[in-house]
């Protein structure tokens, strides 16, 4: 009888088979109408921020894992997901040179500072994010209206600015494409200072300006749950950020409507969707225990509220979840479940 | 010894139906499943709505193996020939390992005592076969090392008629006859952890047993020889439960199935219902879930009580039992016999004709595949389930008393293909397969870190190492290996602390 080569492993002998490559390849799969979403609303810009944001993060994880002679990190396919992300936050006419530091910044200091996938404690796209929106706010917070005719020929003027320069200012060519009242603020700007909500089913359907990838919370939500279908992705984060930021929305809108938005304005507005769906949900970054995700995500939704409505930004999406990434070894251990036949939890250690 | 007398080498693949001869326990005729009536239907009915619906008991967390029942499900259980060497291992079971009583070359009878019980926990050991000692030597074991065994040369042309011992009604017999009794028939639990059986029943002192849990779980992908005991021997069964009852002076039995056998839901509640409708023993149906077949997942299930840290079910009045245990209990015990064979389960997609199979103990596994038929190569052979087995590293090994199943692996199976490993992405799957809720991403990560008395003060030691939290970590993290070494580590540095303290 043939026996040769017989494996001698140890117990268990089977495994679900769900690897990690799966998982990511999962989550770009789920990325991709987003970002397609993105090119067909704001054109040739959105499309090359997506290439520049991806190559720059892929060759920065290539290059410093080769330093640290980790061999081969990108099997994984993590850093194309940072790179997609980082694309989809940030404004469309974002100057390149710009993202590309921002995607650098990332993927250096957000994850090979901490030594790679799996050890990284905040979401690299977002320390990207957060690094830019210090260093270039007036770039970060100049949007082009969606839509804008001749978006497939030409960028957006802003985009193709040469490095260490100023932007060109786009208003000018905002105000050629004849578009009426553009103001250049985002919905939650609108809201923040004119208390003027946009229309809900705008923003859902996502045909409003603002990050070129954050604009269709239907869409985000249709990617979202295929992913959780999938179970490539814990429901329970992006589902308790929705339900800390419509209960804490809530209270302030029952008190003045005019004032404040309504909870279902907070949900679809700005990043709340793709950061729920995508960002907060990034398993590395996010607390291992099962309540423990769910305190994160209403810790998230909550933090994000009140920065929208009492911070100096109007977008709060980013800081909150990057400090509740900070806080999410300290809710893990808070916690943690009771171990079978223990007589209290373990929970304050 | 009548050694002229043919036995049949009862040929498996010839589609003979010969039954052997003699004292053996086989199929009996009217302990087969029955049609439900119409009574039993609706009962059925009901059964399976519940099942769909998910509400039977069960423990928290868990994982859903696929589970490959279907290739040996309906196979009733059918005799092999004997090998033509035996090889019985002197430890098969937890404690002392049995003492020989035989001599190189004397003649044993199928059913003769071969070594005695050790003081510490032990049970003796009976001739699985008529045949002739061979030699007192070192066997491979499944678990690795070498380790003493009797080698039985069988003659094959002997009778084998089983050596019977007193003939008695065990209602007859006081509890301590009777775990004397079990003691003296070698009964180990049959599912695995091969636990000496009399212990269990023995009172302990300042404890009493109130409840019997009789574990008719399995539930281990691939194997399905307890849900045929369920089936074909429900009345060996139902007499091993009451005999238990009586030795441990427990109040009530109740037998949990994973309701992924409703037909041995079915067939044991109607056997119930015919015989003794009002008696201590019922039958309940817990989710088919694994591992639910672990003693203290069962427990939380039926009584939803969690055996203590540190504890045995024995501190809240429970005893757990496994099915074949019991079944063997009500075989053995009216006729004085010690236990010499027991049903496995051979399967897996390397297996020409899986099926469910009566035994003797010692048949190496080489001799067991030959006989049933592998389709190509061998890639792993794993003695037990997938989920806890252990994989083989020679065929020579022989199927020991706590083996419940072989499963066979070709080369190519997907679970064999080498998957990189990553750093834990904190996922949170282990955390949320876990039955006893440890945190098996952080003690992974302490495990690298070599931080072994760390993972002690996260309660290392609870772990049973189900393998569930490897099962379903997408890192392909060998976290249930990373344990086991771990709380080796922190046993021997446990016991160099003993010794020196000593000093
Ligand atoms: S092997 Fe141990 S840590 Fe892993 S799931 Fe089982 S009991 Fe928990
Ligand atoms: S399943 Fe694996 S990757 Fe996921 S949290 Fe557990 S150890 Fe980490």
């Amino acid at each position: 009888m043939a026996n040769r080569g017989i494996a001698i492993r140890t117990s268990p002998h089977l495994n679900r088979v769900l690897t990690v490559e799966q998982i990511m390849r999962g989550v770009i799969l789920a990325l991709l109408p987003i970002a397609g979403w993105s090119v067909w609303q704001f054109g040739l810009s959105a499309l090359l921020l997506l290439v520049t944001t991806t190559a720059v993060s892929v060759l920065t994880e290539w290059a410093l894992a080769r330093a640290a002679g980790k061999g081969n990190s990108l099997r994984d396919g993590s850093v194309i997901i940072t790179g997609i992300l980082l694309a989809l936050t940030l404004p469309p006419g974002f100057p390149l040179w710009m993202a590309a530091v921002a995607a650098f910044i990332g993927v250096a200091l957000g994850k090979w500072l901490f030594g790679g996938l799996g050890y990284n404690v905040m979401n690299p796209a977002l320390i990207g994010r957060a690094f830019v929106q210090a260093a270039f706010p007036t770039a970060i917070t100049t949007w082009t209206p969606p839509f804008a005719p001749g978006r497939f020929v030409e960028p957006i003027p802003s985009t193709l600015t040469p490095p260490f320069m100023q932007p060109i200012p786009v208003d000018q060519w905002v105000a050629g494409l004849g578009f009426d009242g553009w103001s250049g603020a985002t919905p939650l700007a609108l809201q923040r200072f004119q208390h003027v909500e946009t229309p809900v089913w705008d923003l859902f359907a996502g045909t409003v300006t603002g990050s070129a990838g954050e604009t269709s919370a239907l869409l985000i939500l249709l990617c979202g749950l295929w992913l959780a279908w999938q179970r490539m992705l814990d429901w329970r984060i992006p589902v308790s950020v929705m339900a800390g930021a419509i209960l804490s929305a809530l209270p302030f809108w029952l008190i003045d409507p005019t004032l404040y938005p309504s909870p279902w304005f907070v949900l679809c507005a700005g990043g709340l969707m793709l950061g729920a769906w995508f960002m907060a949900s990034d398993m590395v970054a996010s607390p291992v225990t099962t309540w423990g995700v769910v305190i994160y995500g209403l810790l998230i939704g909550i933090l994000t509220v009140i920065i929208r409505l009492f911070g100096g930004l109007v977008e709060g999406v980013m800081y909150a979840i990057l400090l509740a990434n900070a806080l999410g070894p300290l809710i893990s251990d808070w916690t943690q479940p009771r171990v079978y036949g223990a007589k209290q939890s373990r929970q304050g250690r | 010894m009548k050694a002229n007398q043919i036995s049949a080498p009862w040929g498996l693949m010839s589609g003979s139906t010969a039954r052997p001869q003699g004292d053996r326990q086989g199929m009996r005729p009217k302990d087969a499943p029955q049609t439900p009536s119409h009574e039993g239907l609706f009962a059925h009915l009901d059964l399976a709505f519940k099942r769909w619906l998910g509400w039977h008991k069960t423990f928290a967390h868990g994982v859903y193996p696929v589970e490959h029942k279907e290739l040996t499900a309906g196979k009733p259980i059918r005799r092999l020939p004997f090998a033509d060497e035996l090889i019985i291992p002197l430890q098969q079971h937890k404690g002392a390992p049995a003492v020989p009583i035989v001599k190189v070359g004397q003649e044993v009878m199928r059913g003769e005592p071969i070594a005695r019980a050790n003081e510490v926990m032990s049970v003796p050991l009976h001739a699985p076969a008529t045949g002739v000692i061979r030699a007192i030597g070192l066997a491979p074991t499944a678990d690795g090392p070498k380790a003493p065994a009797i080698f039985l040369k069988v003659y094959q042309a002997a009778s084998q008629d089983a050596l019977l011992g007193k003939r008695c009604d065990p209602e007859q017999l006081s509890p301590e006859e009777i775990i004397q009794a079990v003691q003296e028939a070698g009964l180990v639990g049959l599912g695995g952890a091969a636990f000496p059986s009399y212990v269990k029943l023995r009172p302990q002192a300042g404890r009493s047993i109130h409840t019997l849990l009789v574990n008719g779980c399995e539930c281990e992908p691939y194997l399905t020889c307890d849900h045929r005991i369920m089936l074909e021997q429900a009345e060996s069964l139902i007499r091993g439960i009451r005999i238990a009852l009586k030795a441990a002076g427990a109040r009530r039995a109740i037998i949990g199935v994973e309701d992924n056998k409703l037909d041995a839901i079915a067939h044991l509640r109607a056997h119930l219902r015919q015989t003794d409708p009002d008696g201590p023993i019922s039958v309940a149906a817990v989710q088919a879930k694994y591992p639910q077949g672990a003693e203290k997942m069962l427990i939380k299930a039926l009584l939803d009580q969690e055996v203590p840290i540190g504890g045995i079910p024995a501190d809240l009045g429970v005893a757990v039992f496994n099915v074949g245990t019991l079944a063997q209990m009500g075989e053995l015990l009216p006729k004085g016999q010690g236990l010499i064979e027991r049903v496995i389960t051979v399967s897996g997609p390397a297996v020409k004709h899986p099926g469910n199979f009566l035994v003797p103990i010692g048949t190496p596994v080489r001799f067991l595949l030959e006989r049933i038929g592998i389709t190509g190569d061998l890639g792993e052979v794993i003695l037990g389930g997938p989920m806890m087995g252990m994989a083989v590293a020679s065929l020579d090994v022989p199927i020991t008393k706590g083996v419940s199943g072989v499963v066979a692996l070709h080369p190519e199976d997907p679970a064999l293909a080498a998957r990189p490993v990553y750093p834990c992405i904190h996922c949170g799957e282990c955390v949320r397969a876990c039955p006893v809720s440890l945190n098996p991403s952080l003690l992974g990560e302490l495990a690298m870190a070599r931080q072994y008395q760390a993972m002690a003060e996260q309660y290392l030691e609870q772990c049973f190492e189900c393998g569930c939290c490897a099962f379903v970590c997408p890192a392909n993290i060998p976290l249930t290996q990373y344990f086991r070494i771990a709380k080796s580590i922190n046993r021997d540095a446990e016991r160099r602390r003993a010794g020196k303290g000593s000093h």
